[in-house]
């Protein structure tokens, strides 16, 4: 980056580090425009920055993960034991 | 007798759940325990030293929960309520057993030790990329995006050190904020967020293998 700048300018090691508090909005007002201006002229933090929310993102869907029938089974078997126990409804 | 675990064109929200659960309604317990069963598992498992264990633990706290209901009030959501059930379990359990490390040193360890986001040899001396990161294809990120990659997912998930897996599961996964994760766990919000950023940068760090 060229002309005069006197703040400290941000390397790409240090920004990998700082990535999750930009994305969560958690970082003050001078270090997140360092960030943004390091974005502006650096393609391959803008792709690392772009893959964590990819991968934020992706973690999501895990959450629609299948539970396995017979564990579905057994904790159906203890609700009905507990609702039978009178206590239920 | 209806069919539990089929797919609900839409899921419905945990108050709905809740109410229902209180008429004692099998449904509404199928379609919690189908939503929230596996992430605590998950979560648990980051306390005591076996995957029966944290079976164990968290049918147990589908048994608290059930008996609970009626002191249930809702100041805090559902969701909040049955993760702090689950590791109040998890952590008394975790201490009988004499295997496990607490919680707190995992939290210290994962949080303290020095651990970059990315091989440092991928940079340069002057701290620019030296070996930059590959743009990821878009046909797999759609397909990850859809969940079809859910098994590299769950792998990488898996391959995390406890304490950030914990905490990975709860915010990313189950969309936990910050706060409550951090009540929840007991930890402070400055450790949670070096544990949530260790955490994806592990997971970015594995998919990486996959996509680019």
């Amino acid at each position: 980056m060229s002309s005069v700048n006197f703040t400290i300018e941000i390397v790409c090691r240090e920004l990998v580090e700082l990535v999750t508090d930009y994305l969560e909005g958690t970082l003050d007002e001078s270090t997140r425009a360092r960030v943004e201006e390091h974005l502006a002229v650096c393609e391959h933090c803008t792709e690392y920055v772009e893959q964590m929310r990819i991968t934020t993102r992706a973690l999501r869907e895990v959450r629609t993960a299948e539970l396995e029938p017979e564990r579905r089974d057994e904790l159906l078997a203890m609700f009905r034991e507990w609702a039978a126990d009178g206590d239920g409804a | 007798m209806r069919l539990f675990g089929r797919k609900r064109a839409t899921p419905r929200d945990d108050a709905t759940l809740l109410a229902l659960l209180r008429e004692g309604d099998e449904d509404a317990f199928a379609e919690l325990v189908g939503r929230y069963d596996a992430p605590l598992r998950r979560v648990v498992r980051a306390y005591v030293p076996s995957d029966a264990v944290a079976d164990d633990v968290v049918g147990e706290t589908w048994l608290g929960v059930l008996r609970g209901l009626d002191r249930f009030e809702g100041r805090s959501s559902l969701k909040t309520w049955l993760f702090r059930i689950a590791i109040n379990r998890a952590k008394t359990r975790g201490a009988r057993e004499s295997r496990t490390i607490p919680f707190s040193s995992l939290v210290a360890e994962e949080a303290e030790s020095d651990e970059p986001a990315v091989d440092p040899g991928r940079f340069d001396t002057s701290g620019q990329w030296g070996a930059p990161p590959t743009r990821w294809d878009q046909k797999p990120v759609q397909r990850l995006l859809n969940g079809e990659l859910r098994q590299q997912l769950d792998a990488a998930i898996a391959k995390l050190p406890e304490a950030q897996r914990a905490v990975l599961v709860m915010r990313d996964v189950e969309g936990l904020d910050s706060d409550e994760v951090a009540d929840a766990l007991g930890i402070t919000t400055g450790n949670e967020r070096v544990l949530l950023h260790r955490a994806r940068s592990r997971v970015r760090n594995e998919l990486e293998g996959y996509l680019a």
